[in-house]
């Protein structure tokens, strides 16, 4: 079997004597959409965390296609192709989106020592790719990220982490507060991203979101990962969840009786 | 359609407000007192315009940063001392006694900027305990007393930082052409480079810059150096002008300073800042100190005017803001 583009094997992680991940293993293959689920608390946000090189593994190896990699900061797994997309923190509402789109990045106009941004070249960029991935309404490159919707935030910055060709983008929680027709658009970008080569991690509490997009699904309980191979076309929303819960379909019926809910 | 969106583009940007105000000012002033805009008046009001005016620029790109520096006023005060200190004493010229003056307030602007990112301490704690500490050493340097100066005319440094001449009656000093270097420069800075956008993206959302490679850090341990070396250089200005150096002098600046960025429509909680919004918040302060002792309001009752254009234009902003939210 070729190499996966991202393997994690063994990751531990610990904050002081809490274990949040405990021998950890996860894989993501090339053009592919993995769903990443488990309750509050199972380590999803810790694995990403230390994938996105925002906190430093306790012990445990990374792989990016083969090659042994060793993170230090978002900036190192940036530079190795790995993009996290967080719903509130990865834009700058008082800049425009064509000023989000390559923050960090800007082309300069030459003579570079006067270090002057060459924003014609940013707003056109800026203007094809949100053509490709589909905003459909024609809001202009220098339109500040303020003004405009949750989805087409997300929107900008899957955009910009296709621009920038990373390999894997992450979207932490995408559709979150997202209404019904923004989370479809969402949903869409995510696919346009791995038709055109991308894989992506997809973490989402609602279920039915990740069942529409992704090609395989992983569940992650009490720091360790479950399940890693479950095909979301030949399995439930139902079967799903009692992998998350580690319940049995009666538990689950017990619980709910009780008035608690499996997952939330 | 064309010519109506672009004054309501107009009207929606954070210098129009400022603009409005500065002209009734200019023209209530004017109507009750014409000798307002005589020659020798407006002479008056730019000398000292500039040099209050060259720490608000400094401080717009700081408070767009997401930080702002409350020792600037103690640093107005405690150069001008060094550097009559040291050429009162022998030690050094004067020039030499100016660009130690620089070397130290830029090291001073290093240990604000180094206590507000790397222990975390917020900019207005550190920058109070740092206006305590270079007044309070101003003060005891000097035993609180006003550093002889000598009539400094003639000397190269007084030449290039005050030397006047005149345009017609209009007496000018050349500390206008420096602030008028320095807001073109640190305007082009803001909105041109890509160092302005760092600083943008630092003051309204440092995670996101900082994921994106952005050194937030530095950016910020800069733009506390910029301040306090301004305020420095602001500060030997007005010594050699008007040939004083007093450990207190300078006093009170921090929050005039401030209250010329925010008015100008500058964001206190960072990310958005405007050099002509700046320079508009300056001159309408400083326009507004003069004009009401020129017709006759008690000098005393300055504050009262300061801090009811502050909320009227606060109010003002934070209405644009919720129009602009809104998408009207």
């Amino acid at each position: 079997m070729a190499e996966p583009l991202i393997r994690m094997t063994n990751i531990r992680k610990s904050y002081g004597r809490v274990q949040a991940l405990v021998d950890a293993n996860f894989h993501v293959n090339e053009r592919e959409i993995v769903g990443l689920l488990g309750d509050n608390g199972a380590g999803k946000s810790t694995l990403i965390k230390v994938l996105s090189g925002a906190v430093p593994l306790t012990s445990g190896d990374i792989f990016v296609r083969g090659k042994k990699v060793n993170f230090r900061s978002t900036s190192d797994a940036i530079a190795e192709g790995i993009e996290t997309i967080y719903q509130d923190s990865a834009l700058v509402t008082q800049l425009s989106i064509a000023r989000n789109l390559f923050l960090g990045r800007e082309p300069i106009k030459p003579p570079r020592f006067l270090n002057r941004m060459d924003q014609d070249a940013m707003n056109s960029v800026a203007r094809d790719l949100l053509k490709q991935v589909g905003i459909s309404k024609n809001i202009p490159p220098t339109t500040p990220i303020g003004s405009l919707s949750g989805g087409e935030r997300q929107a900008v910055a899957i955009a910009r982490a296709m621009h920038f060709d990373s390999d894997l983008i992450i979207l932490d929680e995408p559709t979150n507060n997202l209404g019904v027709a923004e989370t479809q658009g969402v949903l869409s970008f995510v696919r346009s991203a791995r038709d055109s080569g991308h894989s992506c991690i997809f973490i989402a509490h609602n279920i039915h979101h990740v069942f529409q997009v992704v090609d395989r699904i992983v569940v992650m309980r009490r720091g360790k990962v479950v399940a890693d191979d479950i095909d979301p076309k030949k399995t439930t929303v139902a079967e799903v969840e009692r992998v998350i819960t580690g319940m049995s379909d009666k538990e689950i019926r017990d619980a709910l009786a009780e008035g608690a809910r499996p997952h939330d | 359609m064309e010519n109506r969106s672009f004054i309501q583009g107009f009207v929606g940007r954070p210098e129009f407000g400022p603009l409005v105000l500065l002209i009734v000012e200019l023209v209530v002033f004017w109507s009750i007192n014409p000798d307002f805009l005589s020659p020798q008046n407006i002479s008056n009001t730019l000398a000292f315009t500039v040099e209050l005016g060259l720490i608000a620029l400094a401080m717009t790109l700081l408070m767009t940063s997401g930080e702002f520096d409350l020792s600037v006023g103690s640093l107005f005060g405690f150069s001008p001392v060094l550097m009559w200190t040291l050429f009162n004493g022998g030690a050094t010229s004067l020039g030499m006694g100016f660009a130690i003056a620089l070397v130290v307030a830029a090291l001073i602007g290093l240990v604000n900027g180094w206590f507000v990112t790397q222990l975390k301490i917020p900019s207005f704690l550190v920058t109070l305990g740092m206006l305590l500490v270079v007044r309070g050493t101003a003060l005891f340097v000097t035993d609180g007393f006003p550093q002889r100066t000598w009539s400094a005319e003639g000397s190269w440094l007084a030449e290039i930082l005050v030397g006047d001449f005149y345009i017609g009656p209009f007496r000018i000093y050349a500390s206008l052409f420096w602030f008028i270097g320095a807001a073109l420069l640190l305007g082009y800075v803001l909105t041109q480079s890509r160092t302005g956008n760092w600083i943008q993206a630092a003051g309204g959302n440092p995670n996101a810059a900082r994921a994106r490679g952005v050194n937030v850090n530095r950016v910020k341990v800069g733009l506390f150096i910029l301040s306090a070396v301004m305020s420095s250089i602001a500060g030997v200005i007005s010594s050699l002008r008007t040939s004083a150096a007093n450990p207190n002098s300078g006093t009170g600046y921090e929050l005039e300073v401030i209250a010329m960025v925010v008015i100008g429509g500058t964001a206190l909680t960072g990310g958005r800042g405007t050099i002509i919004g700046t320079v508009l918040g300056i001159l309408i302060l400083r326009v507004m100190r003069n004009g009401i002792v020129l017709i006759g309001v008690p000098g005393l009752a300055y504050n009262i005017f300061i801090g009811a254009i502050i909320l009227g234009m606060m109010a003002l902003h934070s209405w644009l803001e919720r129009r602009h939210q809104a998408g009207t």
